[in-house]
């Protein structure tokens, strides 16, 4: 009886282990059954470089070029501040930081990582927008440019994290090793710790990147949401998560344009996945070498 | 030597004023909310249904929808992300399928949250035909946060020290046995913690409940897992977007609300970390 016991409990624990593989099939295959389904209207290449995205228009225009040069506007402005921050504060807590303030800095971070998006993109809406707006004297403040500056901040504690954790990795020997040379802690860091924790920090900054790509709710609440093709970072744009996200609600199921938003979908599926399994690549890069 | 002396001084003042830049205005964002959304908190707006087209009245049902779908979450995440760590940390070898689970679990939690909107409303709303409801948002949220409990135990699991293992083994303990009585008590703490991170992102999310359960405006309580229900960070979402002339107030009210349990939670699950590395002996 305790043998039979056992044996279900190790096939259960044996199906629960496959349970994540299964999970990512499912995600896929489900976008995949309603976001294919658009093709009987339109090509794929239509739908990835059509300028006009009118999904109510009779018939519906569905290209989403628009919204891909919205994320990508916004992803770039959200990673050029920070990748820049985010590393140095890594290096900061990783190694100038006494040890008890290291330790709250680390608390810090994770609160961060915990305010939910949409308290931040309220916050966004009531603070950052107005002064975006009068400092650059907009007509309005709701631009991709907003969006970048919140969305930096919802990038930040995954950099942080992962790059102290890939400095932290790093052998003490080599630390050691460079100081006894006579190098100074900071050529000590950046000749020696920075090259050595390399592939964990570009894993950081493409997780981080994943994670703006991703980002929905405080996006759609401060990029203005406006589906045209942006010349500037000054301007309302609408990225594909926050377009997802403010039409499923009226589009009907089944028609064309609820198809189109699952297609968006698989393209926000595929790129999450490709750059977390090229994040991970190189974090297993790092393991394996050290 | 005076000159990469100054440098030092030069770049360490940088570094620190990159901290800073992240820690001040985190900071500020919660003193904000804390400052302006306390003049709201009340027992009225604390137990109170919405009235006025939300412009008055309370958020109790938003607080309890909430409640409901985390709790929901939980009970399917728990058990299959507390299996899958034991399969990964006892069972798993270092095999191509090991690296498949662990490749999975990474994509899991790098899956937009929107997405995990869309496939809970093909699956669970239109194709097990759930509708939007509690049950399709708590399992649509539940997937969302296995990636979280999963590692989260896993590693509690993985530190506890091999010796523990050998020992039971040695007095005759199946490998069952000594996961139940040697293993899993000496790794609660750390599936606590992993747990209640779980509860605090599923708390806190809004995108994946959009389409699967979240109701504009429900003056009522939900009565059964099939019922639509109102959550508290779809209502703040509500509220600051789609309902002109509202008072500035009850905005911050909810995002303080909203904003004090996700990070009460994370403040707990923080406090038990940290006690149990105290505690730990080996």
């Amino acid at each position: 009886m305790r043998k039979f016991k056992e044996f279900i409990i190790e096939k259960l624990i044996l199906i629960s282990g496959l349970a994540s593989i299964f999970f990512v099939i499912l995600i896929f295959l489900f976008l995949l059954k309603e976001g294919l389904a658009l093709f009987k209207f339109t090509t794929p290449f239509q739908f990835l470089s059509g300028k006009n995205w009118y999904p109510i228009s009779e018939p519906p225009q569905l290209g989403i070029l628009p919204l891909i040069l919205g994320s990508l506007v916004v992803t770039i402005g959200a990673a050029v501040i920070s990748i820049p921050i985010g590393v140095a504060c890594a290096i900061y807590i990783a190694e100038v930081a006494p040890k008890r303030i290291k330790e709250t800095l680390k608390s810090g971070m994770e609160l961060l990582a915990a305010i939910p998006s949409v308290v931040l993109g309220f916050i966004g809406m009531v603070t950052l927008v107005p002064w975006v707006k009068s400092i650059f004297h907009l007509p309005t403040g709701l631009t991709a440019l907003s969006g970048s500056i919140m969305l930096a901040f919802m990038a930040m504690p995954t950099i942080v994290s992962i790059a102290e954790d890939a400095l932290y990795s790093v052998p003490k020997s080599y630390k050691e090793g460079a100081l006894a040379l006579g190098a100074t802690e900071w050529q000590m860091i950046y000749r020696v710790m920075l090259p050595a924790a390399s592939s964990g920090i570009v894993a950081a900054v493409m997780l981080g990147i994943g994670r703006v790509i991703g980002e929905t709710m405080a996006v759609m609440m401060i990029t203005g949401n406006s589906a045209v093709i942006p010349q500037s970072i000054l301007v309302p744009v609408r990225t594909l998560t926050a377009t997802i996200a403010a039409e499923m609600g009226e589009a009907v199921v089944g028609s064309e344009h609820y198809f189109a938003l699952f297609a968006v979908g698989i393209v926000l599926f595929v790129l999450s996945f490709v750059i977390n399994v090229g994040a991970d690549m190189f974090l297993h890069r790092e393991k394996t070498r050290i | 030597m005076r000159k990469s002396a100054r440098s030092q001084k030069v770049a360490f003042f940088f570094l620190l004023l990159a901290t800073l830049l992240i820690v001040v205005p985190v900071g500020l964002i919660v003193v904000i909310i804390a400052v302006k959304g306390l003049p709201a908190i009340n027992w009225q707006f604390l137990s109170d249904i919405p009235r006025q087209g939300m412009r008055a009245g309370g958020i109790f049902p938003a607080i309890i929808g909430t409640l409901y779908l985390v709790l929901g979450a939980i009970i399917f995440a728990l058990p299959i992300g507390l299996l899958a760590a034991i399969y990964l940390s006892e069972y798993a070898k270092e095999n191509l399928l090991n690296r498949m689970i662990k490749l999975s679990i990474v994509n899991l939690a790098g899956v937009p949250s929107v997405v995990y909107g869309l496939f809970g409303l093909a699956l669970f709303v239109v194709f097990f035909k759930f509708g939007a409801s509690i049950l399709s948002g708590s399992l649509t949220l539940g997937i969302m946060i296995l990636p979280i409990i999963i590692t989260a135990s896993r590693e509690a699991l993985e530190s506890v020290p091999h010796t523990f293992r050998d020992v039971s083994f040695s007095l005759g303990a199946s490998k069952w046995q000594t996961i139940r009585h040697i293993v899993l008590p000496n790794a609660i703490p750390g599936i606590l913690t992993g747990t209640i991170l779980g509860l605090g992102r599923a708390a806190g999310e809004t995108a994946p409940i959009l389409f699967t359960v979240a109701a504009f405006y429900l003056p009522q309580l939900p009565k059964s897992i099939f019922d639509q229900a109102m959550a508290l960070p779809y209502h703040l979402y509500v509220i600051s977007t789609q309902v002109p002339n509202m008072d500035e107030k009850v905005r911050y009210g909810t995002a303080l609300v909203l904003l004090a349990m996700v990070l009460f939670m994370n403040l707990v699950a923080i406090v038990i970390r940290a006690r149990f590395r105290k505690k730990k002996k080996w």
